[in-house]
């Protein structure tokens, strides 16, 4: 349990906190703010054959979910590794005395 | 071959290939009954979640909601989708790295108190039997529409089915019959609407054709035309929003966070070997879900064109035969109020509530009702439901296809269905008897309770689906709003606040609970003439009113967690482990053993 306390998981969860907190903000902006409250405002704006506001709300904002996740993916996994922290170094062994006293009481 | 004969054919066969997959999968240990052994891989959890999560309500309903309501629609489109990101990025690899079967797990032994773990196992019991008396509504609809069989017979073969695979295999036959629902029901949505795009607009993908011009030579687009048309009758223009824009944003942040917080969603990121695949399947769930959710407004907007054309000033007796056909089945109602035997269709009420039908015919053969006809000029009442499954007849497609139609919404139905079952047995078995009641059973005698748990939860299911309460459509609110405001802010804390202790957690829990569902009974049930914009809370109205109760959940949580104890040493530990990934094999043991 000793590196879960050390500078760089703290350092690593900083830095995984900026990631969540950017990757919300544009989740916010491209559902709650283009497709909600600036809506009636982008209708204004043509997108092929879509009012950009409508389409926001019916279509975009819903591709712009999946990538985000898909982002969120690749950068973490970067950060894990970057910081050791990654599954890879587990070679799925019980090596956390906390979760092996848990699994072995049950 | 006629439709019935084809509707026979697919739905027998996905059902032998259900039951097939159920005897491959079967479960040996409750943990491959919880879990389906930890050993779900990605692409194929990602594949069970979206069949999971795409209901009877999405697959039947949805894309008939937003032909009729237009722009606001997206509160559903995005409010089922956005929840995703927040899941990804702020609850699944956590909970896969702290590695138990369920949410009122978690709860429980973060919040180190029985009392917690007992406030989420109720609010699990309640939003999973709201959701799941829906499910077996629509297999009951399909079955009664389709094969002609009555609704009881119908929804007790899906009893015998959802039986046959959920008890016997657990979360591991759900998962991988789930992958087999997943795309039968992707399949049976996307062929209308892509056989449905090409007549209409010339353009093979529903989601460009929804943008593009029409082909009958005009060179308008689609949604020009529609606005147009929706005018013309009277109606608000479609791409136009109705409801207000607070009310708006708080549904659809009530129904993102519902979404994160939902019991049967959140255990799907327990199935899958590292904290890795848990990120990575949110992502492949929300992908297969996107792909049915961005279809949907195409297809709605399509239908809506295609039945006012259809429809609009035709003689009742020249309509065709689906026409008829949802008439008796009691979804289509008309009178004609001009007696010129022609339908008019236009914005209002034909008359005030369902229609209540008499024996008798009038004077065109249209079924005569009771219910005192309005002042307006519409003769013409529409159930929503039945869009998506009558848009193959309206749009004059082969006869395979509206088979094909029946089978996927069976497919969706009995997906979600299986789900909620098992999150229902697991909360008997394991959050209430193995951990509160009778520690000391054996991981046999569990099993065994789970499996008579999922029994008894499916014959009550199967009972409302039966007899319908009349409250189902308006519990769904309460299913959101209730995991709104009580699981996810207790949940998102108990990751990223390790000051969060048992007392904030308990009082917000049940603070949120408390506003979210006074308000809601209030206006559905105690007062619901009192149900309109001026009596709401900053007119935000019940379906969104789980947005609030979050809130309040949140800010009740902190204040208390400040002036009691914080929690313990090892609470604390437990919080700095489930935040770093590394180790999350530990609880993967079980797939080497």
């Amino acid at each position: 349990m000793s590196d879960s306390h050390s500078p760089e998981a703290k350092a690593y969860w900083k830095e995984n906190i900026r990631l969540v907190l950017s990757l919300l903000s544009v989740w916010f902006i491209v559902s709650f703010g283009m497709a909600i409250l600036f809506v009636d405002a982008l209708d204004n704006i043509r997108f092929f054959g879509f009012k950009l506001g409508f389409w926001m709300a019916q279509q975009g904002s819903i591709f712009s979910f999946v990538i985000l996740i898909f982002i969120y993916v690749y950068k973490m996994n970067k950060l894990d590794h970057k910081y050791g922290v990654d599954e890879d170094q587990d070679h799925f062994a019980p090596d956390d005395s906390y979760y092996h006293d848990q699994e072995s009481e049950k | 071959m006629d439709v019935q004969t084809l509707t026979f054919i697919f739905v027998g066969t996905t059902f032998a290939l259900y039951i097939g997959i159920a005897i491959w999968a079967r479960a040996g240990t409750t943990d491959d009954f919880y879990v389906a052994g930890g050993g779900v891989p990605p692409l194929a959890n990602g594949m069970a979640t979206a069949a999971d999560w795409m209901s009877a309500a999405s697959f039947i309903s949805m894309a008939g909601i937003i032909s009729f309501i237009g722009r606001d629609g997206a509160v559903y489109l995005m409010g089922w989708t956005g929840g995703y990101v927040l899941l990804a990025l702020l609850l699944a690899p956590y909970l896969r790295k702290f590695g138990k079967y369920t949410v009122p797990d978690f709860v429980g032994d973060r919040y180190y108190s029985d009392i917690a773990r007992g406030v989420a196992v109720v609010c699990v019991l309640f939003v999973s039997f709201t959701y799941v008396a829906g499910q077996m509504r629509g297999v009951g609809i399909v079955f009664s529409r389709f094969l002609e069989v009555e609704i009881t017979t119908g929804v007790l073969i899906g009893m015998a089915i959802v039986f046959f695979y959920a008890v016997l295999g657990g979360m591991k036959g759900i998962t991988y019959t789930q992958v087999a629902q997943y795309c039968v029901l992707i399949f049976a949505f996307l062929v209308p609407a892509i056989f449905i795009s090409v007549m209409m607009t010339g353009n093979p993908v529903p989601q460009l054709g929804f943008g593009s011009t029409l082909v009958d030579g005009s060179n308008t687009y689609l949604l020009d035309r529609l606005d147009q048309l929706s005018e013309e009758l009277g109606f608000a223009a479609y791409t136009a929003g109705n409801k207000s824009t607070i009310d708006v944003f708080f549904i659809t942040a009530a129904l993102m966070v519902g979404t994160a917080g939902l019991p049967h969603v959140i255990v799907r990121f327990f199935t899958v070997p590292r904290v890795r695949d848990a990120r990575i399947s949110a992502g492949y769930a929300l992908m297969f879900i996107a792909i049915l959710y961005t279809t949907a407004p195409a297809l709605a907007s399509f239908a809506r064109v295609n039945l006012i054309n259809t429809v609009n000033n035709a003689e009742y007796q020249a309509t065709p035969a689906w026409f008829k056909n949802w008439e008796n089945t009691n979804l289509i109602a008309w009178v004609d109020k001009n007696q010129d035997g022609k339908i008019q269709y236009s914005s209002g009420k034909a008359f005030s509530g369902k229609p209540q039908f008499l024996e008798v015919r009038g004077p065109e053969g249209e079924r005569k009702i009771s219910n005192s006809p309005t002042d307006n000029g519409n003769e013409l009442y529409i159930d929503r439901d039945i869009m998506v499954l009558a848009n193959p007849e309206i749009a004059n497609l082969p006869n395979w296809v509206i088979a094909l139609v029946a089978a996927g919404g069976l497919a969706a139905a009995l997906s979600t269905a299986a789900g909620l079952l098992l999150v229902i047995s697991t909360s008997i078995s394991h959050d209430l008897l193995k951990k509160m009641f009778l520690k000391n059973i054996t991981d046999k005698q569990e099993l065994l309770f789970a499996r008579m748990s999922a029994a008894l939860a499916i014959t009550i299911a199967g009972y409302f689906g039966i007899h319908p309460p009349g409250f189902v459509a308006q519990v769904v609110a309460f299913a959101f709003g209730l995991a709104a405001s009580s699981f996810f802010p207790a949940i998102l804390m108990g990751i990223f606040s390790k000051r969060m202790n048992r007392e904030g957690a308990i009082a917000g829990m049940v603070t949120g609970l408390a506003f979210t569902a006074g308000y809601i009974s209030y206006f559905k049930f105690i007062n619901p003439s009192a149900n309109s914009a001026e009596n709401w809370w900053f007119g935000i109205s019940p379906e969104g009113i789980g947005t609030l109760g979050m809130v309040f959940n949140f800010v009740i949580a902190i204040l208390v967690s400040r002036v009691t104890a914080p929690p313990p040493d090892e609470i604390r530990d437990i919080v700095d482990d489930i935040r770093i990934p590394k180790g999350a094999g530990a609880s993967y043991h079980h797939l080497e053993s």
